[in-house]
Formats: structure tokens, sequence, C-alpha cells
């Protein structure tokens, strides 16, 4: 069993051996090199113990070496940090380890071309903490990730952690800290925004003999990835978070659910719950108390529609993950019927920090509606892809043009995709909208789990909404007409449309199916799934005009709807006609050639292997 | 393609599937947990397991057909030696994760959720790996390989034959 001093005493040991990585301390030397999702599957590992080996080889005794969660800056993968100077490095090869090891760790001289290029500014060299991508975030919900050994539990308790269980259990009752939950009004960070304090107190007054508290980690918004940073860099907060909604509701049993995708988080969590079991901070009697809290892992096996609250239930009871009708609330009667609650893993992670810092100094973040901070993972056509966590109320134009960097390649922004399958494609001229969970609901989109896709001009948007339509096709579980039928008829109208046989009919057949779909489904993913073609049709419905009356795909990418042409940059070689698999270009010796477009069928050969770039599409 | 179940081949994990299965019958809702070591010992759920796992657990067959081809995750037929895991997440998909599929689907003469004869190889079209900083990304068993280009797949394949 674990004591209030002895929690302490490991915070103030461990603490001692941090204060490179806190820059409060500043001889010796501390390499921090990025475990996370995308630096770790691009060898982060190796590159650790290179590093080690190295350092071993020079005998340097005053450097360490840790591998900690994601840094965020996932586009410069894999990255590397070095302390106290918080100088960073992008891009590493295992082939550069020797240059920082020979320049930076036994000199201290700074190895410039392996900087990452946002840190050089007018000649000078910026810490981590000034570059432009993460001058803008304030982190609570990552606040330990990339900073800890996500696999040392006594790193992540001296950086207060297990402070707030501590503090709930030992000087709280139940309804104080659901007071508190109520009062900070955190949201749900999971897509709909139900605040977690009125959840928690629904289930804290329904009496039960058995309760459980349900960690949804089956983070399957295409595009999205904070969970598994979360899990994989800090697993801890949620741990933690979780025995504290056990303490706040009477449960002692938590199930974390995550999808099976997410081996390395699952590994993490293990190693995180077997180590908070061992210092009893799972398990019974937590701080002396008569408050019992376990965890137990329960494994996804790839079907999208579990991340809907009772069809994750029905998943953790063993059956097929189909969405129950709501005619009771989950807070009482849930898995196996009892009093449920569940929260994201973003939601679950902000907790701690609120109890131990106050409803008021979250609520001083964020806006009045939307308090606090919230994770977006940035992708698609953007300079620097990667996770961020901003302030609720910053807009969409400082996200993606001061954090992520803009649009690479000098291409055009088009629009932002955010919330998945069931979000929405919010246009240019809505740029400076603010994010938060009524701002972004206005425009027809969603917060969603935080998945943000940037699309450049050379995006369809006709073609992403069949992206997406083709997706919630293939996860719609079948149990509900509306979505199982007419999510397909929806698909089957998107495919004619690009691939040029829709009618001027379908747009109308569109939009009643859409209204339909919303209406009469089940659960959130039918109920949300004509979102992407509702926006589109709303912000772009020229290009789906375009594509109807003109048989056109204004942005070049419907393959069906393009013509390949020979501008009069043709030297005349013949290597286009020699490779066309149905001999439909004609022309002689450097002459300028011809392609028949009654006989092309559009495999883009011509253009792959034209030496001089004049076959084009249009 | 039909492929036959080899009991005398797999007699060491049929063991350990009912040792696991003994462990976990009185957990509530051991199913997934069963169909999951199942499928990582046989590499995929054969009917004959299915119905063993069935008379194990006092489950209906039809239960658990129901639960195992609800899934994605789990396969009614053999995986390949190499799994290939394509991501289709929507990072990917506008990074032209599409055409790195077509080109994969050429290379191996197969199509998605199939499996080449020699069982060498089997390609699946992932949701979003979350490794979306890397895109597009495709996974080979636990290999991941990112910022793909089309002209890079045949040399990642040959090195696999």
């Amino acid at each position: 069993m674990m004591t209030i001093q002895e929690l302490n005493e490991i915070k103030e040991r461990t603490l001692k051996t941090m204060e490179l990585r806190l820059q409060k301390k500043d001889t010796g030397k501390h390499v921090l090199i990025c475990g996370g999702p995308g630096c770790h599957s691009s060898n982060a590992g190796e590159i650790k113990e290179v590093f080690e080996e190295k350092i071993r080889e020079k005998g340097l005794d005053d450097v360490k070496v840790t591998l900690a969660g994601c840094f965020g800056l996932c586009e410069t993968g894999p990255n590397v940090e070095i302390y106290p100077e918080g100088i960073f490095y992008s891009r590493i090869k295992v082939e550069d380890i020797d240059k920082i090891v020979d320049s930076h760790l036994c000199k201290g001289e700074i190895v410039e071309e392996l900087l990452y290029e946002g840190s050089i500014e007018d000649g000078n060299i910026k810490p981590v903490s000034e570059v432009d991508f993460y001058k803008k975030q304030v982190k609570i919900a990552l606040r330990n990730c990339g900073i800890i050994d996500y696999e040392n539990i006594d790193e992540y308790i001296a950086l207060d952690g297990y402070q707030a269980l501590a503090k709930v259990v030992l000087e709280m009752t139940p309804q104080e800290v659901i007071e508190l939950m109520k009062e900070a009004n955190l949201r749900g960070r999971g897509g709909a925004g139900f605040p977690a304090g009125r959840k928690w107190e629904t289930a804290f007054k329904y009496p039960a003999d058995q309760k459980y508290v349900i960690c949804n980690a089956d983070e399957g918004d295409p595009g999205a990835f904070m969970d598994r940073s979360i899990l994989e860099g800090d697993p801890h907060s949620v741990l933690e978070a979780m025995a504290i909604c056990g303490y706040a509701i009477g449960a002692d049993q938590g199930f974390i659910y995550i999808r099976a995708e997410y081996p390395v988080a699952v590994h993490r969590l293990e190693v995180a719950i077997r180590q908070a079991r061992e210092k009893g901070l799972l398990g019974k009697n937590i701080f002396g108390t008569d408050f019992n809290f376990d965890i137990e892992l329960r494994l996804g096996a790839g079907a999208f529609v579990c991340g809907e609250g009772t069809a994750l239930m029905e998943s953790i009871e063993g059956k097929r993950g189909m969405p129950r009708p709501k005619i009771h609330r989950t807070a009482h009667r849930g898995l196996w019927g009892k009093p449920t609650i569940i929260n994201n893993v973003e939601t679950f992670a902000n907790v701690p920090a609120i109890i131990l810092k106050g409803a008021d100094w979250f609520k001083s973040i964020g806006t009045e509606d939307s308090p606090g901070t919230k994770v977006f993972a940035l992708g698609g056509k953007i300079k620097n892809t990667g996770l961020v966590e901003i302030p609720m109320g910053i807009t969409l134009r400082e996200i993606i043009f001061d954090i992520g960097g803009g649009i690479p390649n000098g291409k055009e922004f088009k629009a932002v995709q955010t919330g998945g399958p069931s979000g929405g494609c919010i246009p240019k001229e809505h740029l400076d909208t603010p994010v938060d969970f009524a701002s972004l609901g206005k425009l027809g989109s969603i917060m969603g789990s935080g998945g943000m896709i940037v699309l450049d001009e050379d995006d369809c948007m006709v073609d992403i909404a069949r992206f997406f339509l083709d997706f919630t096709v293939d996860e719609s579980c079948g149990k509900c007409v509306p979505c199982r039928e007419g999510t397909k008829r929806m698909l089957e109208i998107l495919e004619r449309i690009v691939n040029g046989e829709g009618t001027p009919e379908d747009l109308d057949r569109l939009e009643s199916l859409a209204e339909t779909i919303t209406e009469g489904s089940l659960c959130g993913l039918g109920q949300t799934a004509a979102n992407p073609v509702i926006s589109t049709m709303k912000y772009f419905r020229d290009e789906y005009e375009a594509h109807v009356y003109e048989k056109r795909c204004p942005a070049g990418s419907c393959q069906a709807l393009l013509e390949f042409f020979i501008t009069e940059d043709c030297i005349g070689c013949t290597k286009c006609a020699r490779n066309c698999p149905v001999s439909c270009i004609e022309g002689k010796v450097k002459e300028r050639h011809v392609i028949d477009t009654g006989k092309c069928i559009k495999c883009g050969t011509c253009m792959e292997v034209c030496p001089v770039g004049a076959v084009i599409k249009r | 393609m039909e492929f036959v179940f080899d009991w005398e081949a797999n007699e060491e994990n049929i063991r350990e599937l009912k040792i696991f299965i003994k462990e976990n019958k009185g957990k509530k809702g051991a199913l997934m947990a069963v169909l999951h070591k199942a499928q990582d010992l046989f590499g995929y759920l054969p009917i004959e397991v299915q119905r063993m796992i069935s008379e194990e657990l006092r489950i209906p067959l039809s239960e658990i057909y129901g639960v195992a081809t609800f899934y994605s995750q789990f396969s009614l037929i053999p995986k390949g030696k190499y799994k290939i895991g394509i991501c289709l997440g929507t990072a990917c998909y506008v990074k032209g994760a599409q055409e790195i599929l077509e080109k994969l689907k050429e290379v191996l003469g197969i199509d998605v959720g199939q499996t080449t004869p020699d069982k060498k190889f089997s390609i699946d079209a992932t949701r979003c790996l979350g490794a979306c900083g890397l895109a597009p990304v495709m996974m080979i068993n636990d290999d991941v390989y990112g910022r793909l280009t089309v002209d890079d797949i045949e040399e990642i394949i040959n090195k696999y034959k």
C-alpha cells in the first residue's frame, strides 16, 4: 500500500533526476527521443540504442537518454531534443548520431545542419519552446507527453502524478469531486461534448450494487491519433483519472476498451497497469482508505461503430458491437445493466489537472462555453503534420497557418475536414471561425475527436464525400434500415457522380436521403453519416454541378472525368506512343503527338513515361 | 480457394487454446478475448475451432460465427505469412493511398482481403493506423513503411519474397 508520504518521497527523489529536462540544472546533458506513433514507426527505438552505445563508448557519464512520448511534430520525425538547452533536432537518421554525440554532447557545439528548420531565425537558434509550432500551444491533456519516460511510473509521480487521486480519496467526498467537475465544465472530448461532471452526477445518484467506469480508447476516426499519443506517452494520467471517476460515482471496476490496431498503446497500458498495481495505486484500499479500484483492458477487433457508447458495451460483453436503443441512460443502465460512465481518453487526461489546479484555473483557459484545451491531429495537405493542443477559441486559421505552417508546395487551401466521418468540410471563407463546440456545429461540422485533415486545390470535394460514405457503408453495423440501406444508396449516387454518370435528379436525391438518414438512424454513426455530403453540398455545390452538368472535375482528381492531353512541349520522342496499352497515341518522330480521347482508357502511362512532362490531365 | 484445417499440425495450438478458455471461462464477456487468442494461434478462425469454442464456452455456434464475422480483424480464411495492411485513413487517402493499393494489387495479383495461393502475402485495407504524420503508410507484419510512393512498392515486396 502506498501512503501520501511515500508518494511525496518518490516525487522528490525522481524530480532530482529530471532537473536537466525541466531546465533547472545546467551541468550535464539529457537526450530526449520522441517515441510517439510516427517516430516510433520510423525507428526511434534503434536511435535510442545507438545513442546509448555511442555515449558509453565516449564515456560520457553525465549524459542521460530517455525515450519519451509524442513531441507532436510528426512531420519532421524522428525527433530528438537535447536539454538543458532545449535544442531540437529533426529527421534524425542512425548515421547522424555520431555527429551529434561528437559535436554537441562532447564539445557543446550545436550541429546546425541537423536542426529543425523552424528553430533558426535570423541566424539565431531558438529553443524548442520558442518554435512557431509550439508557441501558441497550451498543454493540459498532453502535459507529460514528450517529457516523461512513459514506462516509468516514478517520472509520472514526479510531475504530480497520483496527487490528484490522493487528494480526492483522502480529502474530498464524492459529491465534492462531482461539484468541482461540474464547476470546471469539462466537456467530453470524444465528439459530442457532453459535460463530464453532469454525467458523473447522474451515475452517482443512481443506487446500485455495482457500477463501472469505461475509458473509450476505440479511436476510430481516420486521421485522429491524439488518444493513441496520450495512451502511449502518458498512460498513467488516464488510469489516475479513471480511479478518480470511480471514487466519485462509487465504482470499483474500470475497463479500457482499446482498438486492436494500436498494439503499442496496448503494451504500454499493460505495463502501466502492472506498475500502478505494484505500487498499490490500483487495487484494494488505495492510500489506506476503503476505496478499491482496478482496471482491465478489453480489446476491440476492428469495428468503428464500437466507438459508440452502447455498441462498445455490447462488445465488452462479448457480443457483436451493435448500438442499443437509448431507452435508458448508460449512467443508469450500461455495462451488464449497471450504471456506467464512459469518457474518452482525452477527457480523462484532463481530470487530474483539474482536480489539482481547480475549476477557476481550467475555466481561465478557452472560452466560456468550451473551457480548456483541445488536442487536434493535423494531417493531409499541411506542412507541419502532427499533434497540437490549443486553447479553445483560437481560429482555424491560426491552427492551420500559424501552427501548421500552411499548405506545402505552393498550393491553395481549399477546405479543412474536421470530425472524421461524422464531421464536415469547412471552406476558406470560414477560416476565422473560433474553434469551440458550438461554432463548428453551426458550420455543419463537429469538433469530433479532433482529426483535422487539410485539403488543397487538388482534392475533389465530391470524391472526399464519396470516400467518407464508403467508410460509413463499410462500418454501418446493419441494425437499422436508414443507416444500412440509406448510406449504401448515397454511396451509389456519389460513385455515379464521380464516374461522370450523375444526373441532376441525383443531387436532389442525395439531399433527401441525407435528411432521412440523419432523422431516422438509431445511433450517432447513422445520425451523422450524411454530414460529409451535406457540408460539401452546402459549400462546394459548384463542384457537384460541374461533375453532373459538365462532366468535369474542377480539381482534376476524378479519373473518369479527365482527359489526357499532349501539349506543345512534346519533343516527339515516341515514348508515349510505344508505351500506350491501347495504342491510341499517334505522331511522327520529332513531331508533336496526339491522343485519341475516344480510345484512351486514362491509365496515365503516357504521363508517367514522358521525359519532358508534356502530357497533362485536364 | 479452400483452405483445409490441419488438426494434427495444430495439436499444440488447440491444447493452448483449451487452457486459455479454461482460465477465462468465468470472466464476463470472455468470448472476444478467446477469439483474439484463437486468431493469434491459428492466424484465422477456422470453423472447426469456432465449433470447439462453442462447446467449451457453451455459446451457440451461430452467435460465435456472428461475432467472428462482425469484426474486421477476425478472419475466416488464413492470412499470408506477410500480412500487408495498407492504411486507408483520410490523411493517407488524400496523400495517394489508393494508388499505392492499386499498385500493390497489381504486383501481388490479389485483391483486398485475399491471400496469395502460396500463402505468403495477404492484403488488408486497414482503418487509420494513427501514424498520419507518415502518410501514406502501410504495414507488413510489424514493420511500418511511411511516406510511400508508387515506385517504392515493388522493391519493398521483393524484400519479403
